[in-house]
């Protein structure tokens, strides 16, 4: 439980606004029947594709935060293949990568608290190759 | 790569292994080192030394959605650029590169040919 998931999905450009809305509604809704949360819609706009997509040359990004279990993300996907006007979509697990990123954040804010004092022990074993 | 070990590079090689390391050529030496020779035309000489740029700028996160950070590592015929041409680290070259190849499959970046 608990998981929080990336999942970005093209439109086809062709579709109006209140049909993405639609669309968007019926996943939130698909969301929170099976226990997740919907975290953030953010939605990109009409962008150019770098190759052509079931003929298309253009699509309309929509990302979407979610927060719950592997078993929501393959309702969500398997309700995205089926759907006719999204033509790619992925899902990114990020909650590992946010705990890292937390991780290596705390620890850079100890170190620059600690500055006068000694270094805390974290700092010198725990933090992976990323810090200088 | 320069890592790897060369069996027995000395002619009556059998001496003991702390013996053979003074034999053997450092990795590091030399004129610009492994660097140099793995650059493109078979330069053999000084390479000013690259720095890995996420590491100077501490960046933490590669993101599949900024196009323009992956791009730059990106060639013009949409190959991912190998880390002795732009100096990446290698922590940060397999996060870049899983990151370039989310994005491609999202259509963010071209699989072949130029960006358009």
């Amino acid at each position: 439980m608990n998981r929080t998931y990336e999942l970005m999905f093209i439109v086809r450009p062709d579709m109006t606004e209140e049909d993405q809305d639609k669309l968007i509604s019926t996943l939130e809704s698909a969301v929170t029947s099976t226990g997740g949360q919907v975290k953030n819609v953010e939605r990109m706009g009409k962008r150019r594709l770098a190759y052509k997509v079931r003929k298309f040359h253009d699509g309309v990004y929509i990302l979407l935060t979610v927060e719950g279990s592997g078993g929501l993300i393959h309702e969500l996907e398997r309700r995205l293949r089926v759907s006719e006007p999204v033509i790619k979509f992925l899902t990114v697990r990020i909650d590992e990568e946010q705990k890292r990123l937390n991780k290596i954040k705390a620890i850079r804010n100890a170190r620059r608290k600690v500055s006068t004092t000694v270094a805390t022990p974290e700092a010198a074993g725990e933090a992976p190759a990323v810090t200088a | 790569m320069a890592d790897e070990t060369r069996p027995g590079s000395t002619q009556g090689g059998d001496t003991a292994p702390g013996g053979d390391r003074g034999e053997r050529r450092p990795p590091r030496s030399g004129p610009g080192g492994p660097r140099g020779e793995g650059g493109p035309g078979g330069r053999k000489y000084f390479r000013r030394k690259k720095v890995c740029k996420f590491c100077v700028e501490k960046i933490e996160a590669i993101n599949y959605k900024d196009v323009r950070l992956l791009a730059q590592f990106v060639a013009e015929s949409g190959k991912i650029v190998p880390r002795r041409l732009t100096g990446v680290c290698t922590p940060h070259q397999r996060r870049l590169s899983s990151a370039i190849k989310q994005a491609r499959n999202i259509a963010l970046l071209p699989f072949a040919g130029r960006a358009s």
